[in-house]
């Protein structure tokens, strides 16, 4: 086995446990599985950064916003958007090297069942779809392949118009861009949006919005990192 | 029956037999600057500039021929960019463009994804014309009696098909000079070249060098990052990396510091250096530490080799003086250099000279830097590190080779390839696994580079001799009676 990351073997210990009951193969060596920072502790109850306070500045501005206000019950995140996990996901969804998800697809998996645990029952997971160009650039959507690892059912029910790089705007062209979803599927259930990064927000609030606007009753938000 | 042989043939060596060979004068209507662009190049798609309908015109008249990108094996999967059949480098993925899931290469994956369902393509269309010159090269400076042997012999290789030949240079023996010649010789006959080496900033600093003693020859310099990979050259110099994106492209080859790494390590390298040549080209190989495979080669008498065991201003290599020190790793783990290297130090010949110091680990770099800033601080002595997580190394070596400071701290990333005029040149734990004889000759060939200043100190500091200490004075002392004898 190597590392997923540094491509470094990974030597497994075996001892009696392991060996009568073989553990999960490890899918980054201890050295890049220690440089990702799990979000936990004290944080925002809206967005998941970390916080002494119970709502952050940015989510209080939220519940100002004009049309955008209470579109997202909340977001949880399962990391925090650190250098190492930045490198990992750039790699991940620019470079298209898909397998990297297994790197942290556990933690993902796990987060969820924590977090969601009863909303999950009747909610259904949307992943943030790309557009067709960058689909076909990418050959991957990276939060489609995080829907995957969950053990709800997901449905593609947006769609989403070709726009400019997010990662090339700034935070104020993001805030007042137009929203780029249209839902192709309305739903009447509570929903659960997936998507790799919360940066600022406006994005998962865009999408929530215009699933709302169709008849569903609560959207809620689980992210990879938190930006 | 007859695929499972090949198939298992080709499980032990790569072959190329699947690379097409350029057809014979089109009709079709193309732009002439893109057949030297194109030509000897394994693209996939996103590495072509051209807009869809010219593409596609372009495939229908078979100017460009696409090549499935992934052998299927037996045994596995083989990338037919970069040659690896490592299980591990081939994952699946559901492809949103095919609609079905296969492999891609993770090995490559740095330049530009390889997708099984998308093909490389090569150009077929016809060979571009590369100017015919009467004299290529206009150096005119001299070569040594030994660098004037080996220039004759490397270009008798240049030219004859298939030739291979090692020449074993030491550091500082004025290698560039030498190939000019075999160089010129295909350029003069409208042929291609190309020299690799492992690293970018040797073809930064060749570059320049090449354009000036090349004037009337399209030179293209290529490493990761190099900004015009689309102007084409007919004389290429390019880390061994950008191999990955030729085939059957070169009629000679001057492959630079062949024992060095990464060629030494990632086997792709090899692969890539085998097919980017036609199988006709020569080859011909620089080192001054050839590896074990080349050493059993030549003694063997398989491989012809040419000797320039003298630097190019005359003098011997400076042998280095071992030190012993017991309390070496207890001073080392306080971040202390051991008491021998102050006495050293103090004492030294030329104590104007700058000192170049390496050490086994970055993390020492810095911390020793720490330490010995204090120190120097009193004499008026500047000291900075350079190590290879570094991102203003190419700054601070330059700084240093202005004399801008007095002291470099370095790891092994230092090892070959720069020079400096006038250094001494120590190792703090010698012994350590990361320095091997070849690491070790090279640091040793850092001092006595300039004709102004031909001798230096080198002082190896480890607690105990390991076999590539001895090896390495060895091979440095070996070479100095080699020289002499001539
Ligand atoms: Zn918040
Ligand atoms: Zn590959
Ligand atoms: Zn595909």
């Amino acid at each position: 086995m190597h590392c997923l990351s540094c491509d470094q073997e990974i030597i497994v210990e075996v001892n009696w446990n392991t060996l009568f009951k073989p553990a999960p193969e490890p899918k980054l060596c201890p050295s890049c599985e220690a440089k990702l920072e799990r979000i936990a502790g004290k944080q925002c109850k809206r967005c998941s950064r970390l916080t002494d306070q119970t709502v952050c500045p940015d989510c209080q501005k939220w519940e100002h916003h004009p049309t955008l206000a209470g579109a997202l019950a909340f977001n949880q995140s399962v990391y925090t958007y650190n250098d190492f996990l930045k490198e990992i996901i750039a790699k991940w969804k620019y470079r298209g090297d898909y397998v990297l998800r297994e790197a942290f697809a556990d933690a993902f998996r796990d987060q969820f069942n924590i977090t969601f645990k009863q909303i999950k029952k009747d909610a259904v997971l949307v992943p943030i779809p790309l557009s067709d160009r960058r689909l076909q650039e990418r050959s991957f959507n990276q939060a489609e392949a995080l829907a995957q690892v969950l053990d709800t059912p997901y449905q593609q029910a947006l769609t989403r118009i070709h726009s400019e790089k997010q990662s090339k705007k700034t935070r104020h062209d993001r805030l007042a861009s137009a929203n780029p979803f249209q839902v192709k599927t309305p739903l009447n259930k509570p929903v659960i949006l997936v998507d790799d990064i919360y940066t600022t927000g406006v994005t998962l609030r865009h999408a929530a919005n215009v699933l709302r606007e169709s008849g569903c009753p609560k959207v809620y938000a689980y992210t990879l990192a938190r930006g | 029956m007859k695929s499972f042989i090949h198939s298992a043939r080709s499980l032990i060596t790569p072959t190329y037999e699947w690379i097409p060979t350029p057809s014979q004068p089109s009709s079709a209507p193309f732009n002439d600057d893109h057949a030297s662009q194109f030509h000897g190049k394994l693209l996939i798609r996103e590495e072509i500039p051209l807009d869809d309908p010219t593409f596609r015109s372009y495939l229908i008249n078979q100017l460009f021929t696409a090549i499935p990108s992934i052998e299927k094996h037996l045994w596995g999967h083989r990338c037919r960019r970069c040659g690896t059949r490592a299980k591990r480098h081939f994952a699946p993925i559901p492809c949103a463009r095919c609609d079905e899931t296969h492999v891609y290469c993770r090995n490559c994956i740095e330049m530009g994804r390889v997708l099984a369902c998308e093909p490389l393509y090569y150009w077929t269309g016809p060979s571009p014309n590369w100017s015919q010159q009467d004299h290529a090269c206009h150096w005119d400076g001299n070569l040594t009696t030994y660098q004037q042997h080996a220039s004759d012999q490397i270009v008798k290789s240049m030219t004859t098909p298939k030739a291979e030949l090692l020449c074993w240079a030491v550091c500082g023996a004025g290698k560039t000079e030498m190939v000019f010649a075999g160089i010129a010789a295909l350029l003069e006959q409208g042929k291609r070249v190309c020299l690799a080496t492992p690293r970018a900033d040797v073809v930064r600093e060749l570059v320049p060098r090449f354009r000036t003693a090349f004037p009337h020859t399209s030179i293209q310099g290529l490493y990761g990052g190099s900004e015009q990979k689309d102007t084409p050259g007919q004389f290429v110099i390019a880390t061994t990396h950008q191999l990955l994106r030729f085939a059957h492209a070169f009629d000679g080859m001057i492959i630079d510091e062949i024992d060095a790494f990464p060629f030494h390590h990632d086997p792709s390298l090899l692969f890539a250096a085998n097919r980017a040549v036609k199988p006709t080209a020569a080859r011909i190989y620089l080192t001054a530490t050839p590896r074990k495979q080349h050493r059993k080669r030549v003694r063997a008498g398989k491989l012809a080799t040419v000797f320039v065991p003298v630097r190019f201003h005359g003098h011997p290599l400076p042998v280095p003086i071992l030190q012993l020190c017991w309390q070496l790793k207890k001073d080392l783990a306080k971040h202390q250099p051991p008491k021998a290297f102050f006495t050293w130090y103090k004492q030294r010949s030329h104590p104007d000279r700058q000192l170049l110091i390496f050490v086994p680990t970055i993390e020492l770099a810095e911390k020793l830097t720490r330490t010995l800033q204090k120190y120097f601080a009193s004499s008026g002595q500047t000291i900075k590190s350079v190590h290879a997580a570094d991102h203003d190394r190419a700054e601070k070596v330059q700084q240093f080779r202005n004399k801008a400071y007095n002291v470099l701290v370095t790891t092994t990333i230092l090892e070959r390839g720069v020079t400096f005029p006038s250094v001494d040149v120590v190792i703090l734990d010698a012994g350590h696994h990361v320095f091997d004889e070849a690491a070790l000759v090279q640091i040793a060939g850092r001092a006595g580079r300039s004709p102004k200043d031909p001798t230096g100190e080198v002082v190896f500091f480890h607690d105990g001799k390991t076999e590539a200490i001895v090896k390495a004075v060895k091979s440095i002392e070996a070479m100095n009676k080699r020289g002499r004898r001539l």
